[in-house]
């Protein structure tokens, strides 16, 4: 079988953490858990506090409003910032549409480890730009 | 003291259900299967029962309370938030075990004790194991899964390994390769005046250094990040405070130190051994010369030849993927026990983990398990009393208040109420993310849990049309949850049952 990777080896392997140097790796690992769900399994809720901030490893989810899919997320998209960001509970649900493997940053500690990353903060930033551009393209 | 049966039971063949495993996880899933009626083997390569607590923890003190004095009778059910140690038993003879053999100088049972309060309960409880008998393989049948064991094959449809998350694990290339492991750690008196480096600033870090403090020159403790303390983290997953005076010396300069490096090499030499690592929190280059090295880099699941069966597995290979009911997702039919059930995240809310790694938590999740597997496998259901209307709020909040399920395992287990055929019945205690996720009756939850702040307060969650909605109660300073404000809170809530 093909050993896995262990965390600071997934972290380097995305967009988000590319700048940061092996040592930082190291310590963001610890930082963050892995967890895995089988397909169909909800991860964010809708609605309820203390949801956390998700990055997808491995797999495919979906972005649930009310019901109604809206995004479908893959390898390296990220979820639920906006609810850690905000302090509100998540607006929508994300359900896995395969076996989704994931690493996950607790909400209390989003914001110290975004102050401590600010290269993290800023291709966040940027991927929330892309976002938004895009979504206003749709409503233009 | 009750007797262990000395004759072998359970030879070789073929059973509905096996469950491999005679420690905590494994005792307390096969006692529990026993009491619903659901026929199995019990089987395992140890020869007596206490599992991890046969040689562990490594300084003979457990960091899981049993309070001799408590606010609940000591056989009563909510006594069980006092005692962690103690597996449940159906009958007062079989509860609150470890109490009965503590010597009354700590709240913290030692080893031996806690071993002591097993054996009993496996005894009292009349767990019948076939010991010394080593499984070494497995394979899928049409039925089911194959064993093989050192006494031969055994078959089955449900299988559940309660094989502990207790094997020494070190993260591969990570220079440690020469590093003696926590479980390896040499008496005291070979430690005396020398430096030691501990790999790790987890509890079995802290445990380790916290009994060194007597002996050793300098102690210190090296990991990539700063120590995580339970009383900050609100979860007993961080280092314990019983285990924080090296904490307090290094915030002191008292010469020991934590320090916040990722380790690129050990190399071991005649006079000891260099630590390489590059610093964190504090970049840059470290080169350490000590004398002793111990990793204290946390534990595995013996998951053997499961994996090329399809077994679906994370963290480096050291955890089963398991639903809510803590089954295999990939491998259906079998299931974890005792602590490889913190592998079933729940809800994980605000980062904080369930208390399934530890006896206190996993004991429940092996009775819910067990009920779970008598009615999905063999049609065997739990009677589901009606509850009065008048009566919901007040049970709610007393669960709220007492239910050692809730406290034990807050926003991971959660205290149920359905309406089905038209009746308010009581749905027993059930995996919060599947009262949640599942669909199901029209049903109110409550459960215990904590937030970003500390604050411990109850959470109501009501399914509806299978919509769930989250609605939290206030707390109170002392806990006691059934205040007028609650209960008119929680009264509009209901009203759907009424």
């Amino acid at each position: 079988m093909e050993p896995q990777r262990n965390l600071a080896q997934m972290l380097g392997s995305l967009a988000l953490f590319s700048d940061l140097s092996h040592p930082a790796l190291e310590a963001a690992a610890h930082t963050f858990s892995e967890q895995w769900f089988a397909a169909d399994q909800r991860i964010l809720r809708q609605g309820f506090t203390g949801s956390g901030f998700y990055i997808i490893v491995e797999g495919e989810a979906m972005v649930r409003i009310d019901g109604k899919d809206v995004t479908k997320l893959g390898r390296g998209d990220f979820f639920g910032e906006i609810s850690i960001l905000l302090g509100e509970p998540p607006t929508a649900d994300v359900v896995a549409l395969t076996p989704l493997q994931c690493l996950v940053l607790a909400g209390p500690v989003a914001q110290s480890f975004l102050e401590g990353h600010p290269k993290v903060m800023y291709r966040l930033l940027q991927a929330e730009a892309m976002r938004l551009k895009n979504t206003l393209r749709w409503q233009n | 003291m009750a007797e262990l049966e000395t004759a072998k039971p359970f030879p070789p063949g073929d059973y509905p259900c096996i469950v491999v495993g005679s420690g905590p996880g494994g005792l307390q899933t096969s006692y529990c299967l026993s009491r619903l009626g659901v026929e199995h083997a019990t089987i395992s390569a140890d020869d007596s029962p206490g599992g991890m607590f046969r040689l562990y923890p490594i300084f003979q003190r457990l960091i899981s309370w049993t309070k001799p004095f408590a606010p609940a009778e000591p056989k009563s059910r909510a006594y069980e938030w006092y005692d962690w140690n103690s597996l449940l038993g159906a009958e007062p003879a079989h509860r609150a075990l470890v109490r009965e053999f503590m010597d009354g100088s700590l709240y913290f049972p030692s080893r031996a004790e806690m071993e002591r309060g097993l054996r009993e309960f496996a005894g009292r409880g009349a767990v019948r194991v076939r010991y010394g008998c080593r499984w070494t393989a497995t394979g899928r049948s049409d039925r089911g899964f194959k064993l093989v064991t050192s006494d031969g094959e055994y078959s089955c449809r449900v299988l559940v390994l309660a094989i502990g998350t207790t094997t020494a694990w070190k993260p591969p290339d990570a220079g440690l390769e020469e590093v003696p492991h926590y479980c390896d750690t040499k008496p005291l008196s070979e430690y005396r005046n020398k430096t030691v480096f501990v790999v790790g600033k987890r509890n079995s870090a802290f445990e380790l250094a916290d009994a060194l403090l007597p002996v050793a020159r300098q102690i210190i403790l090296g990991s990539p990040r700063p120590a995580q303390i339970s009383v900050d983290e609100h979860a007993a997953v961080g280092a314990r405070a019983r285990y924080l005076q090296p904490y307090e010396d290094h915030v002191f300069g008292g010469g020991n130190v934590l320090l916040d490096a990722a380790i690129s090499r050990v190399e071991r030499h005649a006079s000891g051994y260099r630590v390489t690592a590059q610093g964190t929190t504090r970049p840059g280059k470290l080169s350490l010369e000590v004398d002793e090295v111990i990793a204290a880099t946390g534990f595995t699941t013996p998951m053997q030849d499961l994996p090329a069966l399809g077994l679906a597995v994370f963290s480096e290979g050291r955890l089963p993927v398991l639903n809510p009911f803590w089954e295999s997702v990939s491998l259906p039919g079998l299931y974890f026990a005792g602590n490889a059930t913190q592998a079933a995240a729940g809800l994980n809310k605000y980062g904080i983990p369930s208390n399934s790694a530890a006896v206190q938590g996993f004991r429940y999740n092996a009775r819910l398990m067990a009920e779970h597997i008598a009615a999905r496998h063999f049609k065997i259901l739990q009677p589901r009393p009606q509850i009065p209307p008048d009566r919901l709020v007040g049970h709610l909040l007393a669960e709220a208040t007492r239910a050692p399920e809730l406290w034990n395992q807050r926003s991971y287990l959660a205290s149920v109420i359905e309406r089905r055929d038209g009746s308010v019945v009581h749905g027993g205690i059930q995996p919060l993310a599947h009262f949640v996720d599942a669909p199901g009756p029209d049903a109110v939850a409550v459960a215990v849990e904590t937030d970003a702040t500390g604050d411990i307060h109850p959470a109501v969650y009501l399914r509806l049309a299978n919509s769930v909605s989250e609605h939290l109660l206030s707390s109170h300073p002392l806990h006691a949850f059934e205040t007028a404000d609650n209960t008119r809170h929680l009264t509009e809530l209901v009203q759907p049952f009424k």
